[in-house]
């Protein structure tokens, strides 16, 4: 009993004294936060650095505010706060004695004053504080901070975070780091150490460091060290940049692919050249605008929304430009041009009136956004991982509904042969109406995908319908396959011409390419056979 | 046959008729008016950009007349659509000047716009505002180019990188048509000539509208890794820039490893934009929107109260036509009439506030003498101002970067020059004004 009230007494004790610490504390640290503000930005990175050395613990929150461009003064006593977002206000906490201060509006704070050097200085200093983090990514993703300017200063934590590190992949990127710093050293030993444990590691930045440090180095051993471990790094990035290259080419397809699957229903079905098929792919994604204004705390979601959004918005279009031009002009393929294109003119100038000639700006929701770091040499930006999934997963859709649906039956049929189909009952003129709206409800749905990776402007269209065409034409009208082929083969092709020859004679030469294999083969890649082709 | 020659007679008659009222009210309206002239797209590619312009002008023609016009005659202004298409542009500024008969015009964005108009502003001695930055190498007669020569965006902005950030190795990254070649052509002499070695430039030409970076930023990413400071000297045009930054931000570049300068993103570009992975990104303008003047800030009310929507944002080209209406009102006004040649000399040497501070003064070879500010990209879609120049850097229209024209002067005010394309070592004056 007494010993448990002997421990309070102390923990008491303890606590006062560390409350009084921390309050002479607060002067150091409260005096350099004040020096934050202003707009002296080369006296503020001396002034972060003090910061971090003062091993307060209030330190790493204020340099990451920093680092985010999220630090805030408020304008009433020029307080330093974080800022957190509630209900449409601020939630302002202080800086240095962590008080709550309540809510306020964006306009009774002002942002403290960053730049890049100050910005990317920060982020090295946090870097090594995260050394310590207890979670493995963000201790990688520190090392390769650190790996950007090495510096004898991050030695000590390196080592220690090393003796004290268990997962096999993080300390081998952190003894990569502390070799990268001893590369430098004037041991040959040390040299010859460093070179060895950045063996087999994979980065863009250990290839440069051992690139750099080949040039300098006198030791014949060392040298011979670095060409081996280079060699080894120099094949693994051989072989990651085709891989990058591939799934390159394949987003870039599943791009295309996209915008023409619509068209390859609408063209390459009906027979319609419908030149405002690109239009129809803008209004997809003013769709997707439209929506993240009618839910703008729900960003994450909004392209889940978007989809069916789009396919209705822009299928209904799709069915009144049917019932309303196209019906009167089948088998009049000029005339329907110069309809549809008229079509996309008058989109055009709509969406031009009604949300400004400028372009929107829709936003990326934070699951699209990034990359997955395989390693060093290869990343895979998300959009684009979804973007080919969402492709290709559109596209086997569209093929289920056509294969083994009823609507897909009598769509088969009116195509195949429109007499028999309507003597044998089917309602051809619905059955036209609800194909060129499927079509253009597909070219909606890309339109959602593009609005991820492009503009959404009145133009949006008009830089796809080409393309579009292309595809579809290359890959045998008519011919879902075809186009899936198509578009990727072109995607990939165009990626690995790009390297070698830069994007504007990448893209001349596929239309090259394409003019030669059509002289060659008119009906495309996949043609059509039997007594339904048309002369 | 006969009822037919009857009714083409009529015909001919009513022409004529019709023809010599609407010369007489053409006559009535020039003895009430003075005429100003607006030359930008309202439809196709161009309009995203020009439209704001054409509205710039009108608010400038709408505040002058609530002042009392000029000489005493309140100004008209007459807006005409070359719907993004360049030689519409020279039909239709033909048609500014012989049917409509205005006194001046402001107009054209792209250079090709430019390059098309030139020729009937010449033949015609018409008078053309220009207000967007260009890549020089050019100065006609009848024009005055209010925006940005090469030396004052382009050159000071890679100064700025070199000197204050260390950069080491630069990416000249570009849409493939006249000013960025141009431009990178000045760039890649200027870098060279400060020791920059070849291999440590790389330029990148890319289509228009361009839409899938993925390739060029990897190499930009691989190109940035050679340990040495890397930035992108951007002449991306407009649509190109939102997937090109969106593709830097998910390969995870950011503007701390690898800056990126535009030339070609204001304000205006930026709120169609995402600006959440642009943050830090920086640009070089004469103008920005967040510079603290008092000028300014009456300004951007001027415009909110015209536009009637407080979100709008201005930019660096509707600076360059304030600047440059400004100076032509001014200059009406010393010459005491419209005519061309009397405004022409008149102008010389006139100066305008610029809205940044500092003055803005017309020289001899029809451009300004412009401050040169550096800005980072804010999330809210405005700039920051990390560095500026110390004063106003006077407007060359010949670069002094390459070797051809270096030689040559533009000066329409010395008798001895009187010349656009002046070649100082021969002592000619080319046969082309420009």
């Amino acid at each position: 009993m007494i010993r448990y009230f002997l421990n309070i007494v102390f923990m008491l004790a303890f606590a006062l004294s560390g409350v009084q610490f921390a309050q002479a504390d607060d002067d150091a640290f409260g005096q350099l936060v004040e020096q934050l503000g202003g707009s002296n930005l080369r006296n503020k990175v001396q002034v972060i650095e003090q910061i971090a050395a003062l091993e307060d613990e209030r330190a790493l929150p204020v340099l990451e505010a920093l680092m985010n461009n999220a630090l805030y003064q408020r304008k009433s006593d020029n307080q330093f706060v974080f800022a957190a977002d509630e209900d449409k206000q601020l939630r302002l906490t202080s800086v240095v004695s962590g008080e709550d201060l309540g809510l306020a509006s964006s306009r009774d704070v002002r942002k403290v004053i960053t730049n890049n050097s100050l910005r990317s200085q920060t982020r090295t200093l946090v870097a090594v504080t995260r050394l310590h983090s207890k979670k493995n990514e963000v201790k990688l993703a520190a090392v390769s901070e650190l790996l950007k300017s090495p510096d004898a200063s991050f030695l000590a934590p390196l080592d220690a975070a090393i003796a004290e590190e268990k997962n096999p992949s993080v300390l081998k990127a952190l003894q990569v780091a502390r070799g990268a710093i001893l590369l430098g050293n004037e041991s040959e030993v040390e040299r010859l150490k460093a070179v060895k444990a950045m063996d087999g590691y994979n980065s863009k930045q250990v290839l440069t460091l051992l690139q750099a440090q080949l040039d300098v180095e006198s030791s014949e051993l060392v040298r011979k060290e670095i060409n081996d471990v280079l060699g080894g790094l120099k094949r693994a990035e051989t072989g990651y940049k085709f891989v990058e290259d591939l799934f390159f080419g394949l987003s870039l397809g599943s791009v295309l692919l996209l915008a023409a699957v619509g068209l390859a229903i609408t063209f390459g079905v009906m027979g319609v050249i419908n030149m405002a098929h690109g239009e129809m792919i803008m209004l997809g994604a003013y769709t997707t605008y439209v929506v993240q204004l009618l839910m703008p705390n729900h960003i994450e979601a909004s392209l889940i929304v978007a989809v069916p959004a789009a396919f209705l918005v822009a299928g209904l279009m799709g069915v009144i430009i049917e019932r309303g031009v196209i019906r009167f002009l089948y088998g009049r393929p000029l005339e329907t041009l110069l309809a549809t294109f008229g079509i996309s003119l008058i989109l055009q100038q709509l969406v031009r009136s009604v949300f400004s000639p400028l372009n929107r700006s829709v936003i990326t929701p934070q699951w699209m956004s990034g990359s997955w770091e395989i390693n060093g040499f290869l990343s895979l930006t998300y959009n684009r991982m979804y973007i080919v999934l969402f492709a290709l997963a559109v596209l086997f859709g569209l093929m289920l509904l056509l294969k083994k649906s009823y609507f897909g039956l009598q769509m088969r049929a009116v195509t195949q042969n429109r007499a028999m189909a309507s003597s044998m009952g089917i309602r051809t003129g619905w059955v036209d109406a609800m194909t060129f709206g499927l079509g253009s409800g597909i070219a909606g749905i890309a339109g959602v995908a593009l609005s991820q990776l492009t503009n959404v402007g009145p133009n949006l269209g008009q830089s796809y319908i080409i393309d579009s065409f292309m595809v579809v034409v290359f890959g045998g009208v008519g011919n879902l396959w075809g186009t899936f082929v198509a578009a990727m083969g072109l995607g990939v092709a165009n990626k690995f011409i790009e390297p070698l020859s830069g994007a504007v004679l990448a893209k001349i030469l596929i239309l090259v390419f394409i003019i030669m294999f059509i002289q060659r083969r008119p009906r495309g890649l996949f043609a059509l056979k039997g007594r339904f082709v048309e002369g | 046959m006969k009822i037919t020659k009857r009714a083409w007679l009529k015909a001919v008659q009513g022409a004529a008729v019709a023809a010599s009222l609407s010369l007489v009210s053409g006559i009535v309206q020039a003895a009430d008016t003075i005429k100003v002239g607006v030359l930008h797209s309202l439809s196709g590619t161009m309009a995203i950009s020009e439209t704001t312009l054409k509205d710039t002008v009108l608010m400038l023609v709408e505040e002058q007349n609530k002042k009392g016009g000029l000489l005493g005659k309140k100004l008209e202004a007459v807006v005409v659509d070359p719907a993004s298409n360049w030689p519409l542009f020279a039909e239709k500024a033909k048609e500014l000047l012989e049917k409509e008969k205005v006194d001046v015009m402001f107009g054209c964005w792209t250079s090709v716009s430019r390059k098309s108009v030139l020729p009937v502003v010449e033949s015609l001695n018409g008078l053309l505002f220009y207000p967007v930055q260009y890549e020089g190498e050019e100065s006609s007669k009848n024009v005055f180019y209010t925006g940005a020569a090469p030396n004052q965006q382009a050159i000071p902005a890679v100064d700025y990188l070199m000197n204050d950030v260390g950069v080491k190795r630069w990416v000249l990254a570009g849409t493939d048509y006249v000013y960025p070649r141009t431009t990178n052509k000045i760039l890649e002499a200027y870098l060279k000539s400060k020791g920059v070695a070849a291999a440590d430039i790389m330029i990148n030409y890319t289509p228009f509208g361009h839409s899938d970076w993925q390739t060029i930023v990897s190499d930009i990413k691989k190109f940035g890794a050679a340990g040495k400071k890397t930035a992108v000297v951007s002449t991306i045009n407009g649509d190109a820039n939102v997937p090109f930054y969106k593709e830097l931000a998910n390969q995870g570049v950011s503007a701390e490893d690898i800056p990126v300068v535009a030339f070609s993103v204001g304000e205006e570009e930026l709120s169609g934009f995402d600006t959440k992975p642009l943050v830090g990104h920086l640009a070089a303008w004469n103008y920005f929107m967040s510079a603290e003047s008092a000028e300014n800030d009456a300004f951007i009310k001027q415009w909110h109260a015209f536009i009637k929507d407080t979100k709008r944002v201005t930019n660096d080209p509707m600076e360059a036509t304030y600047i440059g209406f400004t100076m032509w009102a001014k200059a009406v006004e010393k010459a005491k009439t419209t005519k061309v040649d009397d405004v022409r000399k008149a102008i010389y040497g006139i100066e305008v506030p610029n809205l940044t501070g500092g003055t803005a003064k017309m020289l001899p070879n029809h451009h300004l003498t412009k401050p040169v500010l550096i800005g980072e990209i804010q999330e809210d879609g405005q700039f920051q101002t990390v560095w500026q120049t110390d004063g106003e850097v006077p407007g060359d229209a010949w670069t002094d970067f390459l070797p051809e024209s270096k030689k040559i002067v533009a000066d329409w005010q010395d008798p001895k020059i009187m010349c656009g394309n002046y070649n100082t070592e021969t002592k000619t004056c080319s046969g082309q004004n420009y």
